[in-house]
């Protein structure tokens, strides 16, 4: 029988956690005063993927989790992205 | 050796856990049709979207972003005090994470409010003139901020359950899983706001 060790994750990771949020807000923030036209709402969703990776990897504790849960997780948000992409394209190109 | 009740115990937080997550996932698909339905709007009248989100101010946006960043962060880390026994420090975390909730709420009255001075509310008569485009924008604006501001006042509630139930010491080293499944719950606002910050306060 399996009875896995809570992690507990240090104050020092969670801190460098959020400083790479704010990295990455600050780079999506500058990045449309750039304008690069309607590049610059993928620029934007590209970024805002990463930050939620992060908050999920780390801050909900993906990490830690076993893997039938790391694949629930991954499969659903994966599934999320597909349903939007795939209805958007078909509007797009219709 | 394991015994039946830190058995029983483990596999109760399992359990819960897996709960929580798969509501977080019903919530995602309830935000997801609308980000569809905006993704939709703003191809079709793109030079509308472009002029109705001027009227948005990117800086409030930005000072909420970090708001909920930071909260996000002292709620993880609440988790983590409580799993090293240290209650204070948890109550503490907690705490800075309501204020925190509170100032996102204030900035999002103000934000409001100063909409409402030009008129700009759904239903308005100032907003029915406005160009179709425009409208659209303006009703998924209210329509996203005002479903997510819900979900941070319910979010304050469940926080507030936590902090009581931290100091009445219900909610302890061994057992805490209210406090990690309100910490998912906050998570995921924050999540939400990822999207909904760029997609309607910078991308103008």
């Amino acid at each position: 029988m399996k009875n896995e060790e809570t992690h507990i994750t240090s104050y020092s990771s969670h801190a460098i956690v959020l400083i790479i949020l704010l990295i990455l807000t600050t780079i999506s923030v500058s990045v449309t005063g750039w304008h690069f036209g309607p590049f610059s709402v993928l620029v934007a969703l590209i970024i805002a993927s990463i930050k939620v990776r992060t908050v999920i990897t780390h801050f909900m504790h993906m990490k830690f989790e076993n893997l039938f849960m790391k694949l629930m997780i991954t499969g659903v948000f994966t599934l999320f992205a597909l349903v939007i992409i795939i209805t958007f394209i078909d509007y797009y190109f219709r | 050796m394991v015994t039946p009740e830190a058995y029983n115990e483990h596999y109760e937080n399992e359990t819960g856990k897996l709960g929580m997550w798969i509501f977080l996932f019903t919530e995602l698909f309830l935000f997801g049709g609308l980000f569809l339905v905006y993704a939709v709007f703003r191809t079709k009248y793109s030079a509308d979207f472009h002029i109705a989100a001027r009227e948005l101010n990117a800086f409030i946006g930005t000072m909420n972003t970090v708001f909920l960043l930071v909260s996000s962060m002292t709620v993880a880390m609440s988790i983590t005090a409580i799993q090293k026994n240290q209650k204070k420090l948890a109550m503490f975390l907690v705490l800075v994470t309501l204020l925190l909730a509170a100032l996102f709420m204030m900035n999002k009255y103000f934000e409001w409010a100063h909409k409402f001075e030009f008129k700009l509310y759904p239903g308005s008569q100032v907003l029915k003139n406005l160009p179709q485009g425009e409208l659209l924008f303006f009703g998924l604006y209210f329509m996203m901020t005002g479903l997510h501001a819900l979900h941070v006042l319910i979010g304050m509630i469940l926080l507030s359950i936590n902090f009581i139930k931290i100091k009445t010491g219900k909610v302890n080293q061994v057992h805490y899983l209210l406090l990690e499944n309100s910490g998912l719950y906050w998570h995921l606002v924050d999540l939400i706001w990822i999207f909904l910050f760029p997609l309607l306060y910078l991308i103008t």
